[in-house]
Order: C-alpha cells, then structure tokens, then sequence
C-alpha cells in the first residue's frame, strides 16, 4: 500500500537548564494510506513530540527539529514556508487531542469553530459551511445538530466534546488524523463508543489514523501496526498482531506481563518492570532500557542495538531480540 | 438518641469485634447548588444516595464505576472529609457521627487515605522526611527527635525507598516515588483501614505494577484492610476480595471477585467488563462487545426508577418506574435489577 506519512531519521530535542532533553532521537516509521498505526510508550517517551514534530508544533526555542525527514504524500514537511504548513494542518492532516475542553475554544460556539476552517480552507460561503457543519455533526453522531451549533463547549459532555474534536479534524477531509491520547480522560464505556466511531470513520472515509496512547488494550483493538518507544526510540515495531503474539523486545514483553488481564487467570503477584524511565538528557550509554531490563548483557551497557529486522515486518532494537523467546530474564534485585 | 439506635449500635460492636471493620449504612450525601447569593435555583446533586457496604478487617474492597459516579465521594464521607446527609459510618465498633472532635481526630489516625495524584497532597516547600514526620510528631506518635529520624528510614524502607530519599523534595521524585512517599505517609500512622483513592490511575503502566504489589505486601505485614477505589477493572480484579460496582450514586452489584468477573448479574457491570479492551489482538478480534448508548445522566437530575434504565439494553417499561433494592440474586450475589 501507499505511503502517506514518511518519518525519516527524525531527532526533536529541548534545550533546558538541566541539559539538552532528547526527547525524539533518530527515529524513522511510516504511516500508509488508510491503516491505523500506534505510537505506544509511558510518559516521556517522545510518543507526543513525535506528532507535535509532524506537525511542526513543536515548542520553539527551547524544543526544535534538528535532524530528519517529514515526508507527506511525497512532500517533505520541514521544508515547506510556514503558510504552506497553515494549509497542511487542519486540512490534509487533522488532530485530535487527549483533553477536548482545552483544545476548543470556551468563548465561541461550536458552530463558529466548526464552520471557520470550512470557509478558510475550503472557501465554502456561510451557508455550504453551516450545512456541511451539520452533517459532520450527525456523522460523529450528534443529532440536532443545528441546535447543538449555537452551543458552547462547556455545553457538552466530555464524550460529546470528543466527538466535536473528531468533526472538526474530519472537516476538510483530510488524509491523516493525528490521534494523541484520544480517549485518555474519557470513561471506559465512553472510551468505548469513540473508538468504535473513529474505526468506522477511518473505514468509511478511507482516512489514515497515528494514534499516539499509553494503552496497550486500545491498540491492541484499533491498530494495525504499532510502534513502542521507549527514550525517546522506537524500540519496536510489527503488525499488532505479530507484536502481543511474539514480542521480540524485553520493554514490550516487560509492558505487556506488568498490566492484568481481565481475560487470564489472577494471578497472585504482578510482575512489573524494575526501576523508573530514564532522565532524557542523561541518557545511560548503550541501550537506554538496559539498567531496567531483565535480561541485560555486557554489551547492551556499552552499545546502542540498532532497530533491526527480524522479518520484513518485525523489528526490534535488542542485541538478543533473536533469542528473547528462549531466554529466561535473571532474577530481579530488589522491587 | 433512641433507645432503639442505641441497642442497634450495641449488635454492630458485638458483630465488628469478631468480623467488619467498616460498616457503611445508607450512606447519603447530597450537595446543595446554586440558590446562594447570585441567585439561580437551587438543586441538589445526589452524590451518594443511600449506599451500604461492610469491610471484614484484612480484606479489600474494590469500589470501581466511572467518573461521577459517587465513589469517590463515598470515600470521602467514609474519612468524614465531607460530613454525610444521612446514613452510618460505623468504623472498628464506633459510629463516626457521634465522636467529639478529639474522638474524631484519634479514629482519623487508624483511617489513612492515599490519593490519585501524589503531588498534589505533597507538600512543596517539605522534604519527604519532614512530610513523614510531620504526622509523627504532631499526633505524638513518636515525640522523640532521635526515635522519629529512624522511624521515617523504616517507613521509607517499607515503601521501598532509600533512606537518603528524606532528603528530597516532592519534585525531585518521579510519580511512583512520589506515591511511595504518601504511603509511607499514611503508613507513619500505624492505621487499620487506609482507603485508596485511584492510587495507581495516574502512574505509568510499569509503574502502576510495583504499587500494587507494594500495596499487596504492605498488608499481609501489617494485616491492612483496604477500600480502594478505582476505574480500572483489571487493576481491581487483581487486588479486591469483593467488589461493589457503582453507578449515579447508588451500588448496582456487590459480591466477591470471582462471582464478579465470571458470573456478572448487572447490565450496567457486564457492559463496563466488554468495554475495557484486552491486550491481546487474537483475543479481541473474537469478543463481542456491548456499546452502551448514550452518556451518564446528570447526578442533578437523575433518570426515574432505576438510574440506569435510559443506557439499559434490557429495560422494560417497569424500569422506568421502580427503583431497584440491592438484593440477592444469587448466594453471596447482591444486584439491583427488577429484571433478574
């Protein structure tokens, strides 16, 4: 399939009083036409500044590009005047954020930030975009959309919120939606109903989704692919099937063990992963994960495992990513 | 008093020394909005209304429902941080109402609570072994300077920090250090029941394993009772021995974990169990999943009948018009639906 998105060699860093703060450092994956793919990782992992570089939102002075490719549909991102990039956000690239009431803007009607990109981007008159409004409304399933309209934020649920998100990164139907946390501050039964509704739109419309989460369940229902960072790298990457199935990095295989599943049996004690995340601008040498990894050799304190492949869609950064399956982890010191 | 409380008072004392710990009766708690100097209409938000529960000591109970739902509220009634609209809060024999202040603030110390976000209960300008000892010194726990600075190594050890930590302030702790502290806090008090409040929700995955079983060790050593109050169902799966679902105020479902899980009678609990997602695609691809329509109602204006009728994929008409007890459905299996 066709690639949409071409992240390349990407490295964003922050400059601050403790230091330079790698938080996206070299990284490279892809997003095709239509699919869903997943940035997974615990906070501070660079999952967040990886969509905000795409984006080109990142936080200047202190945080900026410094290295690499934003490629969509062929055309490298970074390289685009910053009005270009104006058209890019909204229209091709839509976003959706983890909390909606702070992304929406509490003094205008819904109806005003509904219909002002359409005007913008699309040069609709007042009255294609109040009409097109509507039925973007009825698609994230408002109804009474004209009455709902006149509406301001704080007169909507934080699920209702969410779906007003969702109708505006779909207004001028773009080719990408940016998904960060989508779901994160929302109720389970909540969570539930947008994600069904972004998977059916993503299906109907034929529109790509990043999805940026903590939440391994949630990828493991609505992505296709995943990518998991860890310190700012991919660490891994497969279909998501191949990764829950086969996890191939001891950082992934140690994510998936700590959480309980409601689908397994109790079991008496969890088995969480030692240790904290590492500070991002002092960096261990060698691999980042390795004074937390259970499975840590001599060589993982002195060289840094390349992301390498395993198979044409599996990959994974680990000296013993081969081996993993076979190898028991040394026992914990400690808690 | 009546004469009648009182003899029923008696009969709970007698039935806590051998078995419950906490004894929650009716639980009310409703807030007055509006209606103040600005005017507006008052309302009233049934936060929790009428909600009953008990605590055999040494054992957890997990309180889960979604956002508004009351349970956090009802925790906080439970420590008296909100005094109750009605109801009985009867903790080891005593009931909690009728405690002078001082009574109150010596039961107080036996009920610790642990918060959702640690630094925001952390002071700032403290370092951790200062917030540690605080408690110590103020109840008079440990008066002795010398006795307390060793005291507050062993709490940190028992949190599973380095006694070098007391040096810290809160900020220079990562969110797991942080929620070790407030436990180690709460533990400086030498409690019998400390209720959780969402410990682990805002803590990283891996993290989130480390405090639970720190909270799991912590209470076969000192024989803790836990009321811990959560969103996350496997999270509560994993540690509850019973657990009571609520919704709008009100338990919908109370039973022990295994019957919770396996055999869930409510439909509001089997639709919260269908939406928590499983980490595992092969898994999820063969599930069915129940979407509830529609959203929470507002606590201001509560649906008639059962609260849950509007969301309900099996509502009849008589739902719409009466409220369902907490009954028993099965043996040891209490649920609030006319149609089971």
């Amino acid at each position: 399939m066709e690639v949409l998105l071409d992240v390349r060699g990407l490295r964003t860093q922050f400059h601050t009083k403790a230091g330079v703060v790698r938080a996206v450092d070299g990284v490279s994956w892809n997003v095709r036409k239509g699919e869903t793919v997943a940035l997974v990782g615990e906070s501070g992992c660079g999952k967040s500044v990886s969509a905000l570089s795409v984006m080109r939102l990142v936080s200047a002075p202190a945080g900026r590009i410094v290295e690499g490719e934003i490629l969509f549909k062929g055309r490298n991102l970074l390289d685009l005047p910053e009005e270009e990039m104006r058209k890019v956000r909204g229209r091709e690239i839509g976003m959706i954020f983890q909390e909606p009431m702070t992304s929406l803007n509490p003094v205008l009607t819904v109806g005003r930030q509904l219909t002002e990109p359409l005007e913008i981007h699309l040069g609709m008159t007042k009255a294609q975009a109040h009409a097109r409004a509507i039925e973007l409304l009825s698609l994230v399933g408002i109804t009474d959309g004209a009455r709902r309209l006149r509406q301001f934020p704080h007169q909507f649920s934080g699920g209702m919120r969410q779906r007003i998100m969702i109708a505006m990164a779909l207004a001028c139907d773009p080719a990408l939606i940016l998904a960060d946390e989508p779901t994160t501050a929302l109720d389970v039964t909540i969570q539930a109903q947008i994600l069904e509704l972004m998977k059916s739109l993503s299906r109907r419309l034929g529109v790509a989704i990043l999805m940026i989460t903590h939440n391994l369940g949630v990828v493991a229902r609505y992505a296709d692919r995943v990518n998991v960072m860890y310190a700012g790298k991919i660490v891994e990457r497969a279909s998501a099937r191949e990764l829950y199935a086969d996890p191939r990095h001891p950082y992934t295989l140690g994510l998936l063990r700590s959480v309980p599943r409601l689908d397994e049996p109790r079991r008496a004690k969890l088995r969480p992963i030692p240790g904290q995340p590492p500070d991002l601008s002092r960096l261990p040498a060698g691999c980042s994960f390795a004074p937390r990894c259970t499975y840590v050799v001599d060589r993982c304190r002195v060289e840094v495992p390349p992301l390498a492949e395993l198979s044409a869609d599996h990959l994974s950064a680990c000296w013993l990513a081969r081996d993993l399956p076979n190898l028991a982890p040394a026992e914990v010191i400690g808690r | 008093m009546s004469p009648k409380g009182e003899e029923a008072n008696k009969k709970i004392e007698e039935a806590n020394s051998t078995t419950a710990i906490l004894e929650v009766r009716n639980l009310v708690k409703h807030f007055q909005i509006g209606g103040g100097l600005f005017g507006g209409r008052a309302a009233t938000v049934k936060a929790v209304d009428g909600v009953s529960f008990s605590i055999r000591r040494g054992e957890t109970l997990g309180l889960v429902g979604e956002s508004g739902c009351g349970k956090t509220t009802t925790g906080r009634a439970i420590l008296r941080l909100e005094v109750p609209t009605s109801g009985e809060v009867i903790f080891e024999g005593r009931d909690m109402a009728r405690l002078s202040d001082a009574e109150l603030r010596g039961m107080r110390r036996r009920m610790q609570v642990i918060f959702q976000d640690p630094f925001s209960s952390l002071n700032p300008r403290m370092t951790v072994g200062q917030i540690i000892a605080e408690p110590l010194a103020v109840h008079r726990i440990v008066p002795d300077r010398t006795a307390r600075a060793a005291r507050v190594h062993e709490l940190l050890r028992h949190a599973g920090l380095l006694p070098t930590m007391a040096r810290r302030y809160p900020h220079e702790l990562s969110g797991g250090q942080r929620q070790r502290v407030g436990i180690a806090r709460a533990l400086a008090m030498e409690p019998s029941l400390i209720i959780c409040d969402e410990p682990v929700s805002a803590l990283d995955v891996s993290i989130q394993a480390q405090i639970i079983n720190l909270l799991e060790e912590l209470q076969s050593e000192f024989g803790l009772t836990y009321l811990f109050v959560a969103h996350d169902l496997s999270v509560v799966r994993h540690i509850s021995d019973r657990v009571a679902v609520m919704y709008l105020g009100k338990i919908v479902e109370i039973t022990d974990r295994k019957s919770l899980y396996e055999d869930p009678q409510h439909p509001y609990t089997k639709a919260l169990l269908s939406a928590v997602p499983i980490p595992d695609p092969a898994v999820e691809a063969g599930r069915e999943h129940v979407v509830l329509g529609g959203e929470v109602p507002s606590p201001l204006n509560p649906p008639s009948g059962c609260v849950f009728h509007p969301r309900c994929p099996i509502a009849v008409d008589d739902c719409r018009r009466v409220v369902p007890e907490l009954r028993e459905v099965k043996p040891g299996h209490q649920a609030a639906c006319i149609r089971l």
